[in-house]
C-alpha cells in the first residue's frame, strides 16, 4: 500500500510534468507570435520590444522558456501580461469562492442525482420513470450559460420576477454564513443541474443492470426485503462507478472548471479570473488557472483509484 | 459490438434466460443493423427527436431565404436609428431616452431598450424582437444557429474520426503505440474540458494559426471546431480503444492475418465494421456535446467572435440586458435546448438498438 | 410415510417477450418428500431452471404468467404475494445457483452473506449469528472457518465458493433444498465432492433436494427420482433406476449416451444429440424431440401424452415407439455404437 502510493505519487508528478509542457505549448508555441509585441502595444519602439523580450525571457530555448514558466509558477513569481498582477496570488483569492460554490454544488448535486437515479430506477417504465428520465434529458440539455440567467431573471435581484435571490455577487462565509448560504444558492443549483441530469441516468442504468446480477437473486434467495436488495446489494454496487465520475466532476469544477457559472453569477473565484483575461488575451492567468485545474484532476485521480479499491474488495493495489 | 455483444450478454432474470433461449434461433442469421433498424422503428420518441433535430438544421439551412423573405434584415445589420410600423403606429427599434413629467417632477426615462417579440405585427421584421444593436433576433437565430449546427457537426466528425483511427492504432498495434496514444488520451482527460478548450482557443485567436501548410485566421470558425475536436478525442477514443483491444484478439482477425492481410486493412476491413454501432452512438452523443461546448466558448468570448452569431454569443450580448430585453438570451437558449435534447433522446434510442453499453462523460461548468 | 413437502401440479410459466410469448413450462407435476433427492435433467431451455426459479418465486414480474399449483406443505405458494414469499424463500426454500462466482456478492465478506440470511428469518444477534455462520462453514468442509468467515468471495475456490453457497442456503435449515446446476461451473474432481457434500447435508438437516443438472451421470449416485424435461416439458419420469436402465425416450438415451462411462467400453467417441432444442416461441407439432429423433415416424406428428407405458408403475414417458423396439435399440445410442457407426 505504501509503495502503491509513493509509486503513484511519482507517476502523478511526471504527468503534472508532462500536464505543463502541454500547457507551455499551448499558450507560447502555439499563439505563433510575440507576446513582446502585444505587451508593448503600438506604439512601441524596437528597443522597448526589445527589453520586454528580455524580461520575459523570450530569447531563450523553449526548453529554458519551459523551465522558467514552471518556476514562474511554484514560486508564485508568474505575471500578467495585461496588469502587471501577480497570477498565484490572485487565483488563491479565488479559491475559498471556488470551493464554496463547487462543495456546495457537489453535495447537491450527488445527493439529488442518486435519489433521481434511484427513483427511476425502482419505477422503471412507469410514468414516474418517464417524467424522471425526461426532466433528468432536459437538465443535461440546457447550456448551463442560459440557466443561469434565466434563473438569475425570474428568481433573483430587484429586477426578478420573484425576487427570492440577491442577484449576484459573493459573502465570504466567514463573514455571515447565513448570506453566503443565501448568495449561494442559485449558483449551487445552476452548477448541479447538468450532473443531477448526467448521474441520474448513469444511476438508474447501472441499478438496472446490477438488478439482473447473480448475486441479487441469490439475495432474493436468502429472502431478504427488497429495500434491503436494493439498498445493500444494489445500490451499493451501482455506486462504485459513480464514485469515479464524481471524482473527476468534482475535482474539475474545483480547479476552476466552473467558469461559465461563476461567471453568469459574477462570483469572483478561479474560473471567473480565467474568463476574465479572456477578453483581453492575457495568456499567464489562464495558463496558471489550466494547470491549476488539471493538478486537481490528476490529483483526484489518484483518490478515486484509492477510493475504488476501498469499495471494491477484489481491486488490489500493486 | 453487437457481434459480440452475445458473448458477454449475461443471462440474468429467468424470464431472460426464457427468452434468450427461446428466440435464439428466429434471431440467427440476421444482421445487427437490421435488427438494430427494426428496433428503432418502434421507439416513435427517438424518431421524433430525430424529425426536430433535422428540421432545426433546415430551418437554419433556409436563413438566406428568411432574410429575403420574410425580415429583409441580414443577420449583422445594425438599425439602431431604423422605425418599424407596427399597427399603423411608428416605433423606433432603440427606444430614445426621454424626459417624462410625473406629479410635477422631472424623471429621466432611460433609452437604449430594444424592441421586443412582435409576432409578425411589424410585417415580418423582428419577430423575435431586436437586440441592443437594433439586429433582428430572429435572422441572428437562423444565422447563429447556421454556425452553432456548423461547429457541433463539424467538430464531433473530426474528433470522431481522429479518435477511431487512434483508437484502431492503439488497439491493434498495441505495445508502445498503445502506450503513446493511451498516455495522450490521458493527458488531455487531465484537463477540464471547458478549460482546456478556451486555452488552446484564445492562444490560437491572438494569431491564428500558422504552422506547416496550415494557415488559419485568429477569427475563423475553424479554430473553434478545431479545438472542440481535440478536446474531445479521448472522450471517444478511449471506449473505443477498448472495444478494439477486446476485438483484436478473436478468431476473425486471426483468420484475417492468416491469410496475410495486411494491417491498415485489417484495421478498417475487420475491426472498424465491428465497432462502427460504437462509433455511429457515441458520435450522435458527442455533438450534443460539442453544440453545448461551443455555446460555452462563445459565451466567454472564446468561440465564435463579434460580429458573427452563434446561439452563445446571442446570450452573452443578451446577458447584460436580461432586465430590459431578455429576449436576446431567452430564444437562442430554447434553441440549444430543443437541439440538444432532440440529440440527446435520439442517442438514447440509437444507442438502446444499437449497443446498450456506450456511456459518455462530459461535463460543461 | 415420509412428510410429503412439496407437490407440483401441472404448472406452466409463460413469458411475454419482445419477439413474442415464450411458453418456458408447459406443464410440470411432481412431488417431494422429506428426505428425497429429486433430480431435473435436460439441455438449456428444456425450462428446468424456470421450474426451480418459479419454485422460489423468483422468476416473478409484470411480463409472466403462471398457471397451475405449487403447494408447499399445502400451501399454494404462486397465490402467496412477494412480500409473503421473503418468509418462504431462505427460511423453507433455500436455493443453489450454478455460478458461485457471479452468485455471491464481490463486495461483502463470506460470512456476513450468511449472517445476513440468518438475520432475515431469525431474530438473533449478531454474534450468535456470527458463531453459527462459522458452524455452517465447518460443516460444509470450509478449513479453519473461524479465519475464513472474514474473507471475501475471490479470496474462495471454485469449489469453497460453492460450499459456502451451500451453507448459505442451507444457514435458516430449509425443508427444500433446490441445487440448480451446482456443479456445473467446477472441476470435475470438485463435483463430486459437492454432490457428495449435498447428499450428506441432506441428510443431516433432514431436508429433501431438488438437484437440477444437464448430466444425468451427476445424480446417478444420489437422485430417488428423476424427471427428464425437453422444450418445457416433462418428457420421461421415473425411479432413478428405472431411467438409467430401462429409458424410454430417445431423448433420454441422447443424455444417457453423453455420458462418460467406465463400466462399458470406451466407445470411439461419446454420443452427442443432433441439432438443438426448439425455439419456445415456435414449437413443432407434434411430438417436441420429433425434428432430432432418429427413430421419428408417422405417429410422431401426434404429441404423445406422459403416460406410463412400460410394466414398471410410475415410469411415465411421451414417446409412441414400441416398448420393445426401444429396448432393441436404445442401446447403440447410449453406448455410443450409432455415433461411431454413422
Amino acid at each position: 500500500m505504501g509503495a502503491y502510493i509513493v509509486r503513484r505519487v511519482f507517476g502523478m508528478l511526471l504527468v503534472l510534468l508532462a500536464v505543463s509542457f502541454i500547457v507551455y505549448l499551448i499558450f507560447i508555441v502555439i499563439p505563433g507570435g510575440d507576446p513582446a509585441l502585444r505587451i508593448a502595444g503600438r506604439t512601441a519602439t524596437p528597443q522597448n520590444i526589445a527589453a520586454i523580450r528580455q524580461k520575459l525571457g523570450l530569447t531563450q530555448p523553449f526548453i529554458v522558456q519551459w523551465w522558467d514558466l514552471l518556476k514562474q509558477l511554484f514560486t508564485a513569481k508568474l505575471i500578467s501580461y495585461y496588469n502587471g498582477t501577480n497570477v498565484v496570488s490572485q487565483i488563491k483569492q479565488g479559491l475559498p469562492v471556488t470551493f464554496s460554490l463547487s462543495i456546495g454544488a457537489g453535495i447537491i448535486w450527488m445527493g439529488f442525482g442518486i435519489l433521481v437515479g434511484l427513483i427511476s430506477a425502482v419505477k422503471a417504465g412507469r410514468f414516474s420513470d418517464r417524467v424522471i428520465t425526461a426532466f433528468a434529458l432536459i437538465g443535461i440539455s440546457m447550456p448551463v450559460a442560459w440557466l443561469g440567467l434565466v434563473l438569475r431573471y425570474f428568481f433573483a435581484g430587484e429586477q426578478g420576477t420573484l425576487s427570492w435571490f440577491p442577484d449576484t455577487g459573493y459573502v465570504p462565509l466567514t463573514s455571515d454564513p447565513a448570506q453566503w448560504f443565501y448568495h449561494m444558492l442559485l449558483p449551487w443549483f445552476t452548477l448541479a443541474v447538468l450532473f443531477i441530469g448526467f448521474y441520474g441516468r448513469v444511476l438508474r442504468s447501472n441499478i438496472l443492470d446490477t438488478i439482473n446480477e447473480d448475486f441479487v437473486r441469490t439475495a432474493k434467495a436468502k429472502g431478504l426485503t427488497n429495500r434491503r436488495i436494493l439498498v445493500r446489494h444494489v445500490l451499493r454496487a451501482s455506486l462504485i462507478p459513480i464514485v469515479t465520475l464524481f471524482g473527476l466532476d468534482f475535482a474539475s469544477v474545483l480547479g476552476g472548471g466552473a467558469i461559465i457559472t461563476e461567471t453568469v453569477y459574477q462570483i469572483h473565484g478561479v474560473g471567473w479570473y480565467a474568463a476574465q483575461s479572456i477578453g483581453t488575451q492575457d495568456l499567464p492567468p489562464l495558463m496558471a488557472v489550466t494547470m491549476f485545474g488539471a493538478m486537481f484532476i490528476v490529483v483526484f485521480t489518484l483518490l478515486v483509484d484509492l477510493a475504488y479499491a476501498w469499495l471494491d474488495p477484489r481491486i488490489r493495489l500493486t | 459490438m453487437a457481434t459480440t455483444g452475445h458473448e458477454e450478454f449475461t443471462l440474468d432474470t429467468a424470464s431472460e434466460l426464457a427468452a434468450e433461449e427461446g428466440s435464439a434461433h428466429k434471431i440467427q442469421g440476421r444482421s445487427p443493423w437490421v435488427l438494430a433498424g427494426r428496433r428503432l422503428r418502434r421507439n416513435y420518441v427517438a424518431l421524433a427527436s430525430l424529425g426536430v433535430f433535422i428540421l432545426v438544421v433546415v430551418c437554419c439551412l433556409l436563413a438566406p431565404v428568411y432574410v429575403s423573405q420574410v425580415s429583409h434584415i441580414g443577420e449583422n445589420d445594425v438599425r439602431s436609428d431604423a422605425v418599424v410600423v407596427v399597427n399603423g403606429k411608428h416605433l423606433r427599434v432603440i427606444s430614445q431616452g426621454h424626459t417624462k413629467i410625473v406629479n410635477g417632477v422631472p424623471q429621466t426615462v432611460f433609452g437604449g431598450v430594444p424592441i421586443g417579440p412582435q409576432w409578425g405585427a411589424a410585417g415580418g421584421q423582428y419577430i423575435l424582437g431586436a437586440d441592443e444593436l437594433g439586429r433582428d433576433i430572429a435572422t441572428r437565430l437562423l444565422y447563429g444557429g447556421r454556425n452553432s449546427l456548423f461547429i457541433g457537426v463539424t467538430s464531433a466528425a473530426i474528433c470522431t474520426v481522429l479518435s477511431v483511427i487512434l483508437a484502431l492504432l492503439a488497439g491493434y498495434f498495441g505495445g508502445i503505440v498503445d502506450w503513446i496514444i493511451s498516455r495522450f488520451f490521458d493527458l488531455i482527460w487531465a484537463f477540464p474540458v471547458i478549460l482546456l478548450a478556451i486555452a488552446i482557443g484564445t492562444a490560437l485567436s491572438i494569431n491564428g494559426f500558422h504552422h506547416w501548410f496550415i494557415n488559419i485566421s485568429g477569427s475563423s470558425l475553424w479554430i473553434t471546431i478545431a479545438v472542440i475536436a481535440f478536446v474531445f478525442i479521448p472522450y471517444i477514443g478511449r471506449p473505443l480503444r477498448g472495444q478494439v483491444l477486446a476485438l483484436r484478439n478473436r478468431e476473425f482477425v486471426e483468420a484475417a492475418t492468416a491469410q496475410g492481410a495486411g494491417s491498415v486493412r485489417i484495421m478498417f476491413t475487420e475491426l472498424l465494421p465491428n465497432i462502427a454501432s460504437s462509433v455511429l452512438v457515441l458520435f450522435t452523443l458527442i455533438v450534443a456535446n460539442t453544440i453545448l461546448t461551443e455555446v460555452g466558448l462563445s459565451f466567454l468570448n472564446a468561440g465564435v467572435r463579434f460580429p458573427n452569431p452563434s446561439w452563445g454569443t446571442m446570450i452573452e450580448e443578451g446577458s447584460t440586458s436580461l432586465a430590459t430585453a431578455p429576449q436576446i438570451s431567452l430564444f437562442a437558449g430554447i434553441a440549444i435546448a430543443i437541439t440538444v435534447l432532440a440529440l440527446n433522446i435520439f442517442g438514447d434510442g440509437l444507442r438502446d438498438a444499437l449497443d446498450p453499453r456506450a456511456k459518455i462523460r462530459i461535463e460543461h461548468g | 410415510m415420509a412428510e410429503r413437502l412439496l407437490e407440483v401440479k401441472d404448472l406452466k410459466v409463460r413469458f411475454a417477450t419482445e419477439d413474442g410469448i415464450v411458453q418456458a413450462v408447459s406443464g410440470i407435476s411432481f412431488e417431494l418428500e422429506r428426505g428425497k433427492v429429486l433430480g431435473i435433467v435436460g439441455e438449456s431451455g428444456s425450462g428446468k431452471s424456470v421450474t426451480a426459479m418459479t419454485l422460489m418465486g423468483l422468476t416473478r414480474g409484470v411480463n409472466a404468467r403462471f398457471e397451475g399449483e405449487v403447494l408447499y406443505k399445502g400451501t399454494d405458494l404462486l397465490k402467496i404475494s412477494d412480500e409473503g414469499m421473503q418468509d418462504y424463500r431462505g427460511n423453507e426454500l433455500g436455493m443453489i445457483f450454478q455460478d458461485p462466482m457471479t452468485s455471491l456478492n464481490p463486495v461483502y465478506k463470506i460470512g456476513d452473506q450468511i449472517v445476513e440470511a440468518i438475520q432475515s428469518h431469525e431474530r438473533v444477534d449478531k454474534r450468535t449469528a456470527r458463531a453459527r455462520t462459522i458452524e455452517l462453514l465447518r460443516q460444509v468442509g470450509i478449513p479453519n472457518p473461524d479465519t475464513r468467515v472474514d474473507d471475501f468471495p475471490h479470496q474462495f475456490s471454485g469449489g469453497m465458493r460453492q460450499r459456502a453457497m451451500i451453507a448459505m442456503a442451507l444457514s435458516c435449515n430449509p425443508a427444500v433444498l433446490i441445487a440448480d446446476e451446482p456443479t456445473t461451473a467446477l472441476d470435475v474432481t470438485i463435483q463430486a465432492q459437492i454432490v457428495e457434500l449435498v447428499s450428506r447435508l441432506k441428510d443431516d438437516f433432514n431436508s429433501a433436494v431438488i438437484f437440477i443438472t444437464h448430466d444425468l451421470g451427476v445424480i446417478a449416485d444420489i437422485a430417488d427420482e428423476i424427471i427428464v424435461m425437453y422444450a418445457g416439458r416433462v418428457v420421461e419420469r421415473g425411479s432413478t433406476r428405472d431411467v438409467f436402465y430401462d429409458p424410454q425416450m430417445p431423448y433420454t438415451w441422447g443424455l444417457l449416451g453423453s455420458i462418460p462411462r467406465l463400466d462399458r467400453p470406451r466407445p470411439d467417441r461419446l454420443h452427442t444429440i443432433e441439432g438443438s432444442p426448439p425455439s419456445l416461441i415456435n414449437l413443432p407439432e407434434g411430438c417436441k424431440f420429433r425434428p432430432r429423433c432418429p427413430h421419428a415416424f408417422e405417429k410422431c406428428k401426434q404429441e404423445p401424452a406422459l403416460e406410463n407405458r412400460v410394466g414398471t408403475p410410475g415410469h411415465l414417458d411421451r414417446c409412441w415407439l414400441d416398448v420393445d423396439f426401444k429396448r432393441d435399440h436404445r442401446d447403440e445410442t447410449i453406448s455410443g455404437d450409432a455415433a461411431a457407426a454413422a
